[in-house]
Order: C-alpha cells, then structure tokens, then sequence
C-alpha cells in the first residue's frame, strides 16, 4: 500500500502531538497506522518541525521493529512464536504460510502488496497457542490447515475487493 | 458527574455500591484477549438479543438509575482459565459455562437465566466429574486471587463498577489521611517487593524518589510485558485498569508527582483502549486532573505505546523511549530513582506492582504479610501456558510450590506425556526441573537454584521438548532483541547462539560446553544491563540441569526429545523396498544410492534429513528414526 505521502496529513500528525520533539515515536506510529510504512521522505519535514536532526529520526525507525521503511501488505499476519505457541508448534504454521505466499527466504510481504508475514516474540495471548494475528484480530489455535484455509478466505475478500 | 470532595466520591460509591447490589442477575462475559479470539463478543451480544426478544430487561452498563430485577450482561476481563475460553459466569448461582458457541446461547437463556437451572454439558469436567460452580473447580480453589481480585468479576470498562466495590478508597485515604511518609512507611512494612522481576522492595525505591530535591518528579508504570510466555500485566491493564490507576495515584502522593506514563507494549492494543478508556473515565469523575476532589493534589497519565523493543522493558530503556529516543539502557548509576524520565527523580514500577498498593494502603501492611512468605510477602500472578491441561492466569501467594501449580491448579501434563521442566522468569530466567517440583516459589529461593521470577511467566514443557532447542529458542530471541548498545550482549549472544545452532543441526563438538560456560560467564559479568546480564541464563540453567542432553547432541547426534529435525536417521526396510528408485530421485542431496528392483540405502553422511524421501515411497518402506 505505497501512497504519495501528503503534506498536510504529515502535518496534522505532527500537530496533533504539539510538535513535541518526545512524541517522535507516537507521530511514527501514527505515520505508519495511516500508511502501513514510514515513507522516507516524511523524515525531513518531520525533523524540521520537531526539532532533532533526520539521522535521529532514522536511528529511532530502524530501531524499533515494529516501524518500516518497506510498504507492508494489505493484510499483516503476525505469527507468534514466543515460547508457549513455539512449545505448541507454532513453526509449521510459519512455514506453511511462507510457503502458500511462495514468498523467498528473505522476504516478507508478496510482491502484489497483498500480504505481509512476520513473527511476532509473543503476543501475550499464550493461552490460545499457537496464534497469529491478521491485522491486530487473534486467531487462536491454529494449525497448518487452518492457516490455509484463513489465507484462502483472506484471498476471496480480496478478489471482491478489487471487482 | 464530576467529583469535587471527598464527600462526593464517598457518595459515589455508595450509589454504586448500591446499584450492583440491585442487580440480581449477572452474566460474565471474559472478554480476555484470548476469550474475545474465541468468539466472546458475538456471545455476548447474542445473549443480549435472545434476553431482549424474551422480553427481559437487559443492562450491559451500570445505569446511574438502577432498575431493579435487571439483568445484566457485562463483558468482564480475563477470568483466566484461558483454555476453556470462551468463559460465562452466571451470579447469582456461580455455575461457570466453557468453550460456549453462539449455539449454546439459547439454551443457557432458557435454562439457566430464566429457569435457574445448570446445564451440565457446558460444565467444566474433570475425570468424569463435573464441576458446575466457579469455586469448585480445582484451578479456582487453590488461587488467592488479591491483585486479580475484580479481574473476572466486573465489566473492564466501567468506573462506577469499581467505586461500587470500594474503588479509590485507598486513594482517598492516603489523599486526606495519610501523610506522604505514612504511605511508604506502610509501603515498606508491607515487604511488597518489584513485580517486574527484579524484586527491588517498593517502598524503598519510592523513598528514594520522596528524598530526591529536584523537580518535576514522575511516576511511571512498566506495562512493556515482553517476556514471551507472560500475559499478568496484560490482564491487570485489561480486566481492572483502574486498580493500577489508583495505585499510580498513591505513588503520586508519596513522591510529590504529578506527572505520569504508563508505555504500554504495541502487542497489547486492547490494554492500550481500556487504559485510555479509563483514564478518560477517571478525568471526567475528576479523579485525574488539576485539584482532585478539591485538594492541591494534581496528576495527569499519559499512555505510551511501545514499538516493538524487548529492550524496552528496561527501566533506563523505557524512559528513553518515552523521551522519543532509541530504547536503550544507560549505565547505572544514577539510578532511575534519582535521573530517571528527562534526568528528574523517576518512580518505575510495573503494573502488578502498582496494582497491589490499594489494597496495602486500605488493609495495611500487616494484612499483606499475612500472605507470602517473610522476605517475599504477597502473591504472585504468573500466566501458566505450554504443554499443560489448564493454560491461564493465576495468582497464587509467594512460597507456593510448582507441584501446587502445575497439578493442582493447572490439571497437570495432557496426553499422558511426564513433566519435563519449567522455564520461569522468561528469557532471562532459568529452568527449574522435577527435583524442584517441592521447591517455594520465591524470590529468594529461586535465585539459590540460579532461577528467577522474573515478571511471572511458567512456560511448562513436556516429555516431548528438547531442552537444547528451548535454550537455542531463548538465545535467539535474545539475540534478535539484543539492543547493540555494549559488546558483551550484542557479540557474545550472537556467538553463543552460533554454537547452540551448531549443535542442535549435528555439528556440535565436545568443548562447545564449555565455551557456551565460559561466555556466558563474561557476559553476565560484563554486560551494560539488567537484560544483558541475564542473556545466559537460560543457557547456563539448561546445562546445569540437562547435561546429559548436550552431549547427547553433541557426541551420539542424537536428540532425545525428538524435536531437532537435523537429529533424525532415515533408514529404509529392505523388505518393503521395490527398487522402484523414486526416492533416489526425490533426494535433493544424492545421499540414496542402489540397483533397479533391489532395496536401496540411504548415506546418513550425505543425508539432509529434509524427510522428501518418505513423501516420494509408494510402500512406506522408508522409515523416521531418532
């Protein structure tokens, strides 16, 4: 989802937070929710208005996993492999994902910019293992069926989308 | 309505408390993270519509004017028997349905609702015994549930719910009873010690802060849950949001802040809504604010979210992130204490710590000493998941043994599998085997088997795991969170996650246990933080206790929880074997060789163990081996 960042957008966000230079983090997170990435060329208004250099800026996107500088996809699985979903098998699920998406090693959103696969460490919903999440919804006890059957049913909505 | 006295919030509760005491009949919906997964809201909603067509009046909020004979739907948070999700509770009676389905809604309306009657096929069982009631259940029975108290028992978005049962009554006492050094006196008495993991005592690190002249002075709450495997702190922020609000409050009090962040982490969006939520509500009562309830006592909360860095669990890390930096850890001292959040006095506590003060300030300290041992008063919550029957939420009192809670509150190892071990405290914790099932879980004991509590996750592995793996698992994670801030943690973690890789895919040789030793030994000497020092932990417990497991992988090549993929032998029976030579073709590593119509062999030496060979055999002929 690559959209033409917007000026004025970028400038509410940032107006939003009082051009605060301890809301950089918030006004990312904020970026990203509206663009699904941080698009690079939001760094210099962004430094300018809040008052820290753009290398700053880009210390604390690449620092923190959750912001991008790639464009992520229209649906996000989130994969948990924290210790209770890795102990109940959460890596066939991963793979299978994987490999459903035909998405390379080093990969990881489809090329059509219609799905993004990560891991996540732990999702805190250790009682439902192994889960992933599509878009922030938890889908609990998954299993490499299920997984194909969601990702089949994701790919349906997506076709009525685009018809 | 806005409360501007004392006398205002007296009153308050007591209309509330007046109010839940009219409503007869109560239906408890978990809307838990893992409750709403399983389908809760729809549930919820279901059963309001069923009782609407019956023409019964339904509430799903606390109405300011009660109704009387009202029944009331409210979505509570995590009653913490996870496993058999989604969970309803109906009160009067206490009878507690599981892994209930919009399907069974009617019925439950029908004959439990209006009729009064249990329906025993909801039930929880176990061993062919039913237990119809909550209180009955083994999980619930050997619980002391004080910091969970409400979780479970009241809608997680309501205020006047909480004044109803007494909230902020610890608040209002320590506002206009007690003085700042009343309050951390009794803080310290109580022995309530850090529930983040460090176990630091709370009274003491608020008198530090009370000490420290310079001003502005802050409160901040820990809600950076990363251990994986740990969700108490997520179910406090959930299900009872206003317990840790109010306990924030009191520090507040204590220290002369009035200013407060709470950094929440990204995994966690619906503890971000129901704190905000409640930090709204709390603003609109006037009990967050300029002036609250008429005093010179001002406090504002702000929520932080984090963006995804393990690293941030630490204290010098956390108040960097807030600031909007990079989330890494500082040298020590100055302690948090002293320059904390933008270099001014800092009070950081995490959530169950915070939730624990009411009840200390309203009860005292001595009552809090009653449970728990002596250097670790209190309870613990600890979210209980892996390969156990019963996953969720717990909270038992400090000293309680892991036979306690692995069988008798989590119904002990499913599919007849044996107990393995434990890792507790997460990534920077330890494991903690049969031998220690007899053992008190406390602070002090557990650091005497090189094991910790940490923040509170009991991750419960079976027979079945393969505790080299567990420790591979650990150190990657560590690894891929290590924050590259000193040279110990960013380059030794990568080096002994090497060595671990090594030997979980076959390639281990004999002195790598002792190079694992030994850098573990320089990193928990060396480096920077709290997380750094501990990177090892899991490592060095393993070892210690699981020797046996190592040089298993090591010298046989063999894994004796079969789990290392890499550790398995293939082998194919001669007699089943046609010659057909389709698994010669399908071996990517030509490691099967032999004659058309003869049986053919597998090299172990050159085989990958990708297993594509037994998906090509028409005969089964091609057998998996550890």
């Amino acid at each position: 989802m690559s959209q033409e960042l917007s000026a004025q957008l970028l400038d509410e966000i940032i107006g939003a937070h009082q051009n605060s230079p301890s809301a950089v983090i918030a006004i990312l997170q904020d970026i990203q929710e509206r663009y699904h990435y941080i698009p690079k060329a939001a760094f210099a208004p962004l430094a300018h208005r809040v008052g820290v250099s753009e290398a700053s800026i880009y210390s604390v996107v690449t620092f923190y996993e959750n912001f991008s500088l790639e464009p992520k996809g229209r649906f996000i699985f989130k994969v948990c492999d924290g210790t209770a979903c890795h102990v109940r098998k959460s890596t066939p699920i991963l793979e299978r994902l994987r490999k459903e998406l035909s998405l390379a090693s080093d990969e990881v959103t489809t090329a059509d910019l219609n799905f993004t696969v990560e891991t996540v460490s732990c999702l805190g919903a250790c009682g439902l293992a192994p889960v992933l999440t599509v878009n922030d919804k938890v889908y609990p006890a998954m299993t490499p069926s299920k997984v194909s059957t969601l990702l089949a049913e994701l790919k349906e909505e997506l076709s009525h989308e685009t018809n | 309505m806005r409360l501007t006295s004392r006398a205002d919030l007296q009153q308050a509760r007591r209309f509330y408390a007046r109010a839940l005491a009219q409503q007869t009949t109560k239906i408890l919906v978990c809307a838990g993270t893992g409750c709403i997964a399983g389908g809760a809201l729809g549930i919820r909603d279901h059963l309001v519509e069923l009782l609407t067509a019956k023409g019964q009046k339904v509430a799903v909020t606390l109405t300011e004017e009660p109704h009387g004979q009202e029944i009331s739907v409210k979505s509570s948070g995590c009653h913490g028997f996870c496993e058999m999700g989604p969970l309803v509770r109906i009160e009067p009676s206490g009878y507690l349905y599981i892994k209930v389905k919009p399907e069974d809604c009617e019925e439950i309306v029908e004959e439990t609702v209006i009729n009064g009657r249990h329906i025993p096929r909801l039930a929880y069982s176990f061993n062919d015994k039913i237990f119809p009631k909550q209180d009955e259940i083994p999980f619930y029975q050997q619980q002391t549930r004080l910091v969970l108290e409400h979780c479970g028992q009241i809608d997680a978005t309501s205020v006047k719910e909480y004044l109803g049962l007494g909230g902020y009554s610890a608040f209002e006492k320590a506002l206009f009873d007690l003085s700042p050094d009343d309050i951390i006196k009794e803080l310290s008495d109580s022995g309530l010690r850090g529930r983040g993991g460090g176990g630091f005592p709370a009274g003491k690190k608020w008198a530090e802060v009370q000490r420290q002249k310079a001003k502005p002075k802050y409160v901040v709450c820990n809600g950076d849950e990363g251990d994986p495997g740990a969700f108490m702190d997520r179910s406090v922020m959930e299900g009872d949001p206003h317990r840790m609000l109010e306990g924030m409050l009191i520090s507040g009090i204590a220290c002369d802040a009035s200013e407060a962040y709470i950094y929440v982490r990204a995994e966690y969006p619906m503890a971000v809504n129901r704190l905000k939520l409640a930090i709204e509500e709390a603003t609109e009562r006037g009990l967050l604010g300029d002036n609250i309830l008429g005093s010179n006592f001002s406090f504002r909360i702000k929520i932080n979210r984090g963006a995804g860095a393990f690293v941030c669990g630490e204290g010098s890390a956390l108040t960097s992130s807030i600031e909007g930096k990079r989330g890494m850890p500082r040298v020590k001292p100055p302690r948090t204490a002293e320059k904390g959040l933008f270099n001014q006095p800092t009070v950081l506590n995490n959530v169950e710590t915070f939730a624990n003060v009411p009840e200390i300030i309203n009860k005292g300290a001595k009552w809090h000493r009653s449970f728990g041992t002596s250097n670790s008063a209190g309870t613990k919550a600890f979210a209980l998941t892996g390969n156990i029957r019963n996953t969720g939420l717990i909270e038992v009192p400090m000293g309680s043994t892991l036979r306690t809670i692995i069988y008798d509150i989590g119904g002990g190892i499913p599919d007849g599998k044996d107990f393995k071990a434990v890792q507790i405290g997460g990534p920077s914790g330890g494991c903690l085997t049969k031998e220690h099932l007899d053992l008190p879980l406390d602070f002090d004991s557990l650091k005497k088997v090189g094991a910790m509590i940490g923040s509170g996750g009991l991750v419960v592995m079976d027979s079945e795991t393969c505790m080299v793996e567990v420790a591979r698992f650990f150190m990657n994670f560590i690894q891929n969170e290590s924050c590259g801030k000193c040279v110990p943690c960013r380059e030794g973690t990568k080096r002994m996650l090497m060595i671990l890789e090594r030997i979980v895919t076959g390639r281990g040789v004999v002195r790598d246990l002792d190079l694992l030793l030994e850098l573990a030994d320089t990193i928990s000497n060396t480096a920077l933080c709290g997380l750094g020092k501990t990177a090892p932990n899991p490592v060095v417990s393993t070892i210690r206790h699981f020797r046996s497991e190592y040089e298993a992988h090591i010298v046989e090549k063999r894994c004796p929880g079969h789990v290392c993929a890499k550790m398995k032998r293939f082998s194919i029976e001669e007699d089943k074997c046609k010659g057909c030579s389709k698994c010669a073709q399908a071996c990517p590593s030509a490691a099967i060789s032999g004659k058309v119509k003869e049986p053919f062999f597998i090299d172990l030496d050159k085989c990958v163990r990708c297993g594509a060979c037994i998906n090509a055999c028409k005969f089964q002929a091609i057998q998996e081996s550890w």
